[in-house]
């Protein structure tokens, strides 16, 4: 196995997860984008403690499986309290700062 | 080695396939069951990787947990569970695009730093829990400690936002 081989599939993963974050209209939908950007990022940070014989990388890992996590709970939270206040999870409903 | 590659491209497929599922799908539960899938490939490409620790609290963490806080999220919005043709907004080209020019720069960079064929990963043995734990508790202890304070202080914010007063 390459190095090569996990990056350019985690820079791939990383990249469906911009389109999905630049082209979804529901808020629960963008956060699994968001899913999945750090879902990318993962296998970087695993491949390279592969590559290099070191488990920093897959600590690293942890930590990041740990702040999407909590990154999760707080965003939901947010959105369950933008769909009680506005009646909608959309995000194009939220340009209440809008002029 | 052959057969590490040939898992490695099954699994790739597969994840790419689900994560073009997980934008391009109608329907939000789909789309939700379709992140699974990614994640599960990415566990599966741990253990290719001999993490076998980070492989199972991804899957303890992210199918176990994080999927139902999102369906929970599903139902809790009343987002339409039937396919609906109005999830994406007007901007589904120009994000292809911001995409697609992502990708390229990205790909080119990686193969201009790491030349293809020059970066074998030679795996000895799968990386034993103890080493990681070892590494979390003397090396990292301060980022661990940081990071149960952050998880404190995201689960009482989240009470705190989604709380009905």
């Amino acid at each position: 196995m390459l190095l090569n081989q996990f990056l350019l599939l985690g820079a791939v993963l990383f990249c469906i997860g911009v389109y999905g974050v630049l082209v979804r209209r529901n808020s629960v939908l963008v956060l699994m984008s968001i899913e999945l950007m750090l879902a990318a990022v993962n296998i970087n940070l695993v491949a390279f403690s592969a590559y290099h014989d070191n488990v920093a990388g897959q600590a690293f890992a942890l930590f990041v499986l740990t702040i999407a996590a909590a990154e999760v709970g707080v965003g939901l939270a947010i959105v369950l309290l933008i769909y009680r206040n506005l009646r909608s999870a959309d995000l194009d409903d939220v340009d209440v700062l809008k002029g | 080695m052959i057969a590490q590659n040939v898992a490695f491209g099954i699994l790739a497929a597969a994840i790419i396939a689900a994560a073009i599922g997980v934008v391009r799908s109608n329907n939000v539960v789909h789309a939700a069951l379709y992140l699974v899938v990614v994640l599960a490939g990415g566990a599966a490409q741990f253990i290719l990787l001999g993490a076998e620790f980070v492989a199972w609290v991804q899957v303890l963490v992210y199918i176990g947990a994080v999927i139902v806080l999102f369906l929970f999220g599903i139902m809790l919005t009343r987002a339409p569970m039937r396919s609906e043709d109005d999830l994406d907004n007007d901007q589904r080209w120009p994000g292809l695009v911001a995409a697609l020019f992502l990708a390229g720069i990205l790909s080119s960079l990686l193969l201009d730093q790491w030349k293809w064929g020059a970066t074998e990963i030679e795996l000895t043995e799968p990386t034993r829990t103890t080493e990681i734990t070892s590494a979390i508790f003397r090396t990292y202890i301060i980022p661990f400690e940081v990071v149960g304070v952050l998880l404190l202080a995201s689960l009482v914010g989240a009470v705190l936002l989604a709380r009905k007063d």
